[in-house]
């Protein structure tokens, strides 16, 4: 059984190695996150741990440590316990069909988008186990709001998720991330795919050599532009970030189901939302962004493209995808950031009125649109 | 003519103004507000950058005339008490003992006659009217800039000002009580003799 032991040892070295790039990241934005709001708001964030404060969040995380694990006397201790278990390991599961590099995913199945929306789906249990095990009104309250919102924005965000792979033809992410580049052909099975110019082949122009920005899925589709613009949307909600996030709003409530949570299991919690930003996002540039292909195109004898995307299967490949693919979810969770510092807080009425007489309807024409444009690709 | 607040490219032009403003704000974060005093040039002139001014490592200089903690320089303190008699919340406590020598004169030329075994300004109390300082007669008696000197024991914010050890005031009574009595038995003496006479 020698291959057997040989694979378990790979498959939890991916997982630690995606954990603690996962930390990392997190780590990162939670520090971006208080220097990003400061310097919008004319602060300085924090400044004293570390050189320009950057140990903060490290500090932050030592504190949560040490601090006493306090279970309410009136909790119901086992779904109390277990909720934030769950909510991180659904988020996390996510993870596992998220394709890094050209050679480089987790678990490349074949039907990776619905597995991850399925997976991510059952945070809202989650969420619903710390609210009612908490037995706590506001607790309670919160979940139900995080959860009905979370339900809401799922169908937007699955219809809009709809529309790539509809125009992609494939559940696959590591297939969708090669469609949206040069390297196209050199997966199999897409041996002799070819890209065009808008996704129309009546202009002619093929782009499948040229790659960079004009084979990413919003140029290769242009409708896709507006499917990501609902995507996004959807995705601040799921993650329960301003502007829709009614369920914890810092500045009016406590802190919504996790109220009754502190110390270790508050940075559980904490974590996985956070997680969940990079997880949206990661699967916003897979979807719409081209993935962890290069921006840049091969224009004549300047082959930027494929300068800047490196050998498929060799380090080179690995490192300058991980680089675009993280690049470019940077600059989203940017985004993100910067809309939190910029709009107010929409009211729970109009929440719901967003999800269901704008995003879902706009993304069922698009859904509709995408399937006609997928028509004049072939 | 009304501006035209609806409809789609009007929300999303007032949305991405929005993200400009922002955007503007996180741009000029490499820009800092120095401290300067109001009556500096550029005081009003510093509209954008980051506001925080980083205080234990910073701050805005305080007004000249502006009353903050007191100062005796016991040097050049007759020990006249007038700053005691004048404070309305009587925060300053001052002995006196009087001197048996010559002992010296102030900054100002004023002759000094009295140690001051005990001169304690109770800066809990204090009141900061300045009031002592105006009596003051030496001008010994002043406020400095300093506003930053809370105390975790409530005993430290009383300030002794005294430059005299409690040994050497106790040196100081003594002589004056022996300087007392000689003069007495001189007196005596003196009494005794013109009675005789």
């Amino acid at each position: 059984m020698p291959y057997l032991w040989g694979n378990k040892i790979i498959v939890m070295l991916a997982f630690l190695l995606t954990l603690g790039a996962l930390l990392g990241v997190v780590i990162v934005l939670a520090y971006a996150e208080r220097k990003v709001a400061a310097f919008m708001q004319d602060r300085m964030g924090p400044t004293e741990a570390g050189p320009q404060g950057s140990l903060q969040v490290m500090a932050d995380v030592l504190k949560l440590l040490q601090k006493e694990d306090i279970i309410p006397a009136a909790a119901d201790k086992k779904l109390f316990k277990l909720a934030p278990i769950l909510i991180f390991a659904a988020v996390f599961a996510g993870f596992a069909v998220i394709p890094f590099a050209p050679s480089l995913v987790p678990a490349g199945i074949g039907i990776g988008v619905f597995y991850l929306l399925a997976v991510v789906s059952l945070d809202v249990v989650g969420l619903l186990m710390a609210g009612w095990g908490s037995n706590n009104k506001y607790a309670m309250l919160g979940a139900m709001r995080s959860v009905a919102q979370i339900v809401s924005y799922e169908i937007p965000a699955g219809l809009a998720i709809l529309s790539a792979v509809m125009v992609c033809q494939s559940l696959d992410f590591q297939e969708i991330s090669y469609q949206q580049g040069a390297l196209m052909n050199q997966f199999p099975g897409m041996e002799y795919d070819m890209n065009w110019l808008f996704g129309i082949r009546e202009l002619g122009i093929n782009t499948t050599t040229i790659g960079g920005i004009t084979t990413w899925n919003i140029f290769r589709a242009p409708i896709l532009l507006v499917s990501f613009v609902i995507y996004f949307i959807a995705s601040l909600a799921e993650s329960n970030r301003a502007p829709f996030d009614i369920p914890e709003a810092e500045s009016e409530l406590v802190a919504g189901f996790h109220v009754e949570y502190s110390g270790f299991r508050f940075a559980v919690l904490f974590l996985a939302e956070y997680s969940m930003m990079v997880l949206v996002c990661l699967v916003a540039v897979i979807l719409f962004l081209g993935s962890w292909n290069t921006p840049l195109p091969n224009i004549g004898p300047v082959a930027l493209a494929y300068w800047t995307s490196g050998t498929v299967g060799e380090l080179s490949g690995i490192l300058w995808g991980i680089f675009w693919l993280l690049s470019k979810t940077f600059i989203l969770l940017f985004l993100q950031l910067q809309l939190r510092w910029t709009y107010p807080r929409l009211r729970a009425d109009q929440l719901m009125h967003l999800c269901w007489k704008v995003l879902t309807p706009v993304a069922l024409a698009v859904v509709l649109v995408a399937g006609i444009w997928r028509m004049l690709m072939i | 003519m009304k501006k035209d607040t609806t409809g789609f490219w009007y929300v999303v032009k007032s949305l991405l103004s929005g993200l400009r403003l922002t955007w503007s704000h996180f741009r000029k974060a490499n820009k800092r507000r120095t401290p300067e005093y109001v009556s500096d040039a550029n005081y009003f002139k510093q509209d954008d950058g980051l506001v925080t001014l980083k205080y234990p490592y910073e701050a805005i200089p305080v007004p000249d005339n502006g009353r903050y903690r007191l100062h005796n320089e016991i040097d050049d303190c007759i020990v006249c008490d007038l700053c005691a008699k004048i404070c309305p919340v009587n925060c300053i406590t001052i002995d006196s003992v009087k001197a048996t020598e010559d002992i010296g004169t102030t900054s100002d030329g004023t002759k000094k006659r009295l140690y001051a075994p005990t001169f304690d300004i109770d800066m809990a109390k204090c009141c900061y009217c300045g009031l002592c300082t105006t009596v003051c007669p030496t001008d010994c008696l002043t406020m400095t800039p300093v506003y930053d000197f809370s105390e975790v024991d409530i005993k430290n914010m009383v300030y002794h000002f005294t430059d005299l050890s409690p040994e050497q005031a106790e040196e100081k009574k003594q002589l004056f009580a022996k300087q007392q009595e000689e003069m007495a038995a001189a007196k005596a003496a003196a009494l005794a003799a013109r009675k005789k006479g």
